[in-house]
């Protein structure tokens, strides 16, 4: 279970003067919200820039650190924050800071292919209940084992984006050409290992990066690196790699993630108290599948590593149908479980409707008004919109359920008072509550029932077909 | 003097202009400012990179730029600040022991056997259990669960299924029991669950007499166990489970499903009687769930038989309400809650009602697969949060989860024995 704060002792920490700085009015409001984790210690100004709160700052960093670090990497304003979790279970709390995606590259593809992958990670945005999904980095692969082709190809992913990066190889001399060019923008450097941990921890403090520590299969080892760069080189900006492994080791890889996010918070085992990075990509080592298949199970392996505590990936594949999925799970998995995905029930204008505008009924599933809402808009129509209460459920599960029924449909008819509002006296039902129709038209006897898609994205071509001026009365009466 | 220094230094720029890349060593410039010219490469998408390294006579340590040369200019790529000394402070790797976490679990869900044999009192070819882990999915670390999860394939009793699944089937699909029979024998079900949606009464009401027929032709058709669903109507699916407990009595069918505004005895007595498995569904609700396992309990149907579907929302549309309260029941049933510790279920062909998965958008990738990969994702994290059993639409899909059963059902390896390809310097 979550380890909670008492807002009186981070108090203790603060500066007390009540400066406002931060934006609340007092700093014990400032530390109720930071132990609910709903803003940022950094908005605390004095303490980071007075000198005489050092001590205080040192002390309140210490006590309200999560029992998985948060690691950045990358430069304002596209920093990224991973980790910083404070649960196992989403249910306990929630999970903070969306596993970022980086898409892979290397130093050996072709002019046309780099250009292809860096506008993919750019340009991809999908659209889902008002807000841009959007990819977050590159991950760039020494494949050529020349310092200088790396470093090359790296200027030239920082010239085409301003995303952040992480700089791959396992060689200290490869991974130090490409930080020479690239430390202002703070990459993440992967990795250190079980052979080259002593330099490549010395580049990390040299160029002042974070650093991923690999051992794959080996959680001695993993833990063994982490004390030895936080006790001999006073890192503590570390990413670990407990290795991904595809095909039938998949389920090993998923409890070996587990067993190191269990042991971190519920073990409060601080050499392991990092963020995880998960590698989807290594399904692209596999020959002989097809590229089509080797696209379909890297996603299945990235939706389960979003499930079971990758902090962050590295993708392959460019397909928007294999994206899709993964972004869309992170976006839900990480929403906060205490919030309902709730709508207001009521009634809803839809431009400007009048006596002759459509009536359409729907469910409070706030996904489901949204993409209501957002098709009738496109679809440059007035209507008018009953939102049913069916305690934020979809449609489908809520007719299953029965909180979608016939009985609050003509309740809220009758309360709403659409019989002034309309003159035709017909409501559109959404396609899943098809079955609902025989009964809600014995309720309110002399209305029309009909039945409307079951997607909203047809309420225009449903409309188009079923509304006609001669029935439902045109403009021009 | 003079002579011999221009000299000297016109030798040099000349070695300089005939290598690619020279490197000079003590030597010692004396100049306030340094002025390197060069002839920059042809094509501008493809600057000149060279490295300029500059170390004081003070012995502060080297500091380095790359520049960038191109037809359009020259610039620093890298600002150098203070270099740090190199000097590794330990030179041993300091050794820390890892152990697995011990769990607090104490509970065990029950095993769940699906389908009868000749031997057993049935006709099916084989039988399949689910259930009877004692730790939360893949803490492999803790246990093997004796039973990997199994996975049926859909089959309605009205040609009612989304173009992609349609495609597989072909016209198979208006045939109840043909399709039954392409999906056992083209796709490898084996397991069916039979969804007689047409007797709803919304829908086409079809009378249980037809419906008796329409299960009795499936029976016929495959050997494999079943699951049969009925029309979600309370009324109607107590009357139609009744007479098909009575006809399939002995085959141990799954009936699919009992929920809390139905009379739950009245629906379990039959089921109970003629030996057969019964999903109880709730919506999205631990209590609820709670609630109505107890109740089937209590009328008689013993945690041996009971199959708990806490309800699946598509992914992108609620997956993740499921995904917490598929947790929390998993984790109360292995905390000591008794009622709950019973194998969980998911429709993941509810993933079909996701727009994502229908779409013809061309834009989002072709139909034929993102429909099945968005079915197999809901399903696969249904899977991780401790479901047991999935109803499936597509076959790919199905066989997606079978790929994660037939991975347990493997003997274990431990990671450290398997061989960990360089994904890193790997061309793909």
């Amino acid at each position: 279970m979550p380890k909670r704060l008492n807002p009186l002792h981070v108090y203790r920490f603060l500066p007390q003067t009540n400066c406002g700085k931060c934006g609340e009015k007092s700093c014990m409001a400032f530390a109720s919200r930071l132990i609910e984790r709903e803003v940022p210690v950094e908005k605390c100004t004095p303490l980071f820039e007075d000198p005489k709160y050092a001590k205080k700052r040192e002390e309140l960093l210490k006590l309200i650190r999560p029992p998985v670090k948060e690691v950045k990497f990358g430069v304002p304003p596209n920093e990224i924050k991973i980790g910083g979790k404070d649960v196992v279970y989403r249910h306990e709390w929630t999970w903070r800071f969306q596993t970022p995606i980086m898409i892979d590259l290397h130093d050996e593809m072709s002019e046309d292919e780099l250009k292809k992958r860096i506008d993919f990670v750019n340009n991809f945005a999908y659209i889902r209940i008002g807000k841009e999904l959007r990819l977050d980095g590159i991950a760039i692969r020494c494949v050529s084992g020349v310092p200088e082709k790396f470093a090359k190809i790296v200027s030239k992913v920082m010239e085409m984006t301003d995303k952040p990066f992480i700089i791959c190889s396992y060689d200290p001399n490869i991974l130090e050409e490409a930080l020479i060019v690239a430390r202002d923008r703070k990459p993440l450097i992967y990795a250190v290992n079980e052979k080259n941990w002593k330099e490549v921890a010395n580049l990390s403090v040299k160029y002042n990066c974070p650093v991923v520590i690999s051992a794959p299969g080996n959680p001695e080892m993993l833990k063994s690196l982490v004390k030895t760069l936080k006790d001999g080189f006073n890192i503590d900006d570390i990413v670990l790699d407990p290795g991904t492994y595809a095909n039938a080791s998949i389920i090993d890889t998923i409890s070996l993630f587990s067993a190191l996010r269990y042991a971190a918070i519920e073990g409060e085992d601080e050499f392991l108290g990092y963020p995880l990075l998960g590698v989807p990509a290594v399904v692209w080592l596999d020959k002989e599948k097809s590229a089509e298949e080797k696209a379909y199970l890297e996603s299945i392996l990235a939706s389960s590593l979003m499930a079971r505590y990758a902090d962050l990936l590295i993708m392959h594949s460019i397909d928007v149908w294999s994206i899709l999925p993964v972004i869309i799970w992170r976006d839900c998995v990480y929403t906060d479980p205490r919030v309902p995905p709730s709508v207001k029930p009521g009634l809803y204008e839809i431009g400007k409707p009048d006596e002759k505008s459509p009536l359409l009924v729907t469910g409070n599933f706030a996904l489901t008004y949204y993409l209501v809402k957002d098709d009738v808009e496109k679809a440059k129509l007035n209507a008018w919109l009953i939102v049913i209460d069916t305690e934020g459920t979809s449609v489908q599960s809520a007719v299953a359920g029965k909180k979608f029924t016939s009985d609050k449909i003509a309740e809220a008819i009758e309360e709403y008072k659409l019989v002034e509002k309309v003159k035709h006296k017909t409501v559109i039902l959404p396609g899943y509550a098809a079955r609902l129709s025989g009964e809600l038209e014995d309720m309110l006897k002399d209305w029309r029932v009909f039945v409307g898609p079951r997607d909203s994205s047809d309420i225009k071509k449903f409309i188009d077909k079923v509304w006609i001026p001669e029935v439902f009365g045109s403009k021009s009466e | 003097m003079e002579e011999r220094r221009k000299k000297a230094l016109k030798d040099i720029l000349n070695m300089i202009s005939e290598s690619e890349e020279i490197e000079l060593t003590d030597v010692i410039i004396d100049a306030d400012e340094l002025t390197i010219s060069f002839v920059p490469p042809q094509a501008p998408q493809m600057p000149g990179y060279f490295k300029l390294s500059l170390e004081p006579l003070t012995g502060a340590g080297k500091v380095e730029f790359l520049v960038e040369a191109s037809p359009y200019g020259v610039r620093l790529l890298s600002i150098p600040t203070a270099p740090t000394p190199e000097k590794p402070k330990i030179v041993e790797l300091i050794k820390v022991k890892f152990e697995f976490p011990t769990l607090p679990f104490t509970g065990k869900i029950a095993e769940v056997t699906i389908g009868a044999t000749k031997s057993e009192g049935g006709t099916r070819s084989h039988t399949i259990k689910i259930g009877g882990s004692a730790s939360m999915p893949f803490f492999l670390f803790a246990e093997t669960p004796p039973n990997p999860m199994a996975a049926s394939l859909d089959v309605f009793d009205m040609p009612a299924a989304p173009r992609p699944v349609k495609d597989v089937y072909g016209d198979a699909i208006n045939d109840p029991a043909e399709w039954a029979r392409v999906a056992v024998q083209k796709f490898g079900a084996n397991l069916i669950s039979f969804h007689l949606i047409s007797t709803d009464p919304g829908i086409k009401d079809t009378p249980v007499s037809e419906a008796v027929k329409a299960v009795e032709n499936v029976l016929q058709a495959v050997k494999v166990p079943l699951i049969i669903g009925g029309s979600g109507n309370p009324e109607k699916d107590t009357k139609l489970f009744t007479k098909l407990a009575e006809v399939t009595s002995g085959e141990r069918v799954v009936f699919n499903s009992v929920t809390l505004d139905m009379d739950i005895e009245k629906t379990v007595k039959p089921i109970k009687e003629h030996g057969h498995d019964l999903i109880a569904l709730a919506f999205i609700d631990i209590n609820q769930a709670k609630d109505l396992c107890r109740k089937s309990m209590e009328a008689g149907l013993p945690k041996n038989r009971l199959i708990l579907d806490p309800t699946t929302g598509a992914l992108g549309y609620g997956i993740e309400y499921s995904f917490s309260i598929m947790e929390r029941i998993r984790l109360s049933a292995l905390l000591g809650e008794e009622v709950l510790q019973v194998p969980m279920c998911s429709a993941s062909s509810n993933a079909w009602a996701a727009r994502e998965a229908r779409s013809k958008d061309p834009a989002l990738g072709p139909r034929k697969i993102r429909g099945p990969l968005w079915e197999a994702s809901t399903a696969i994290i249904a899977l991780l949060a401790g479901t047991d059993l999935f109803m499936m639409l597509h076959p790919k899909a199905m066989h997606t989860v079978r790929m994660f059963a037939e991975a347990l059902r493997k003997a274990r390896k431990p990671l450290s024995e398997i061989r960990y390809e360089n994904w890193v310097s790997s061309k793909f």
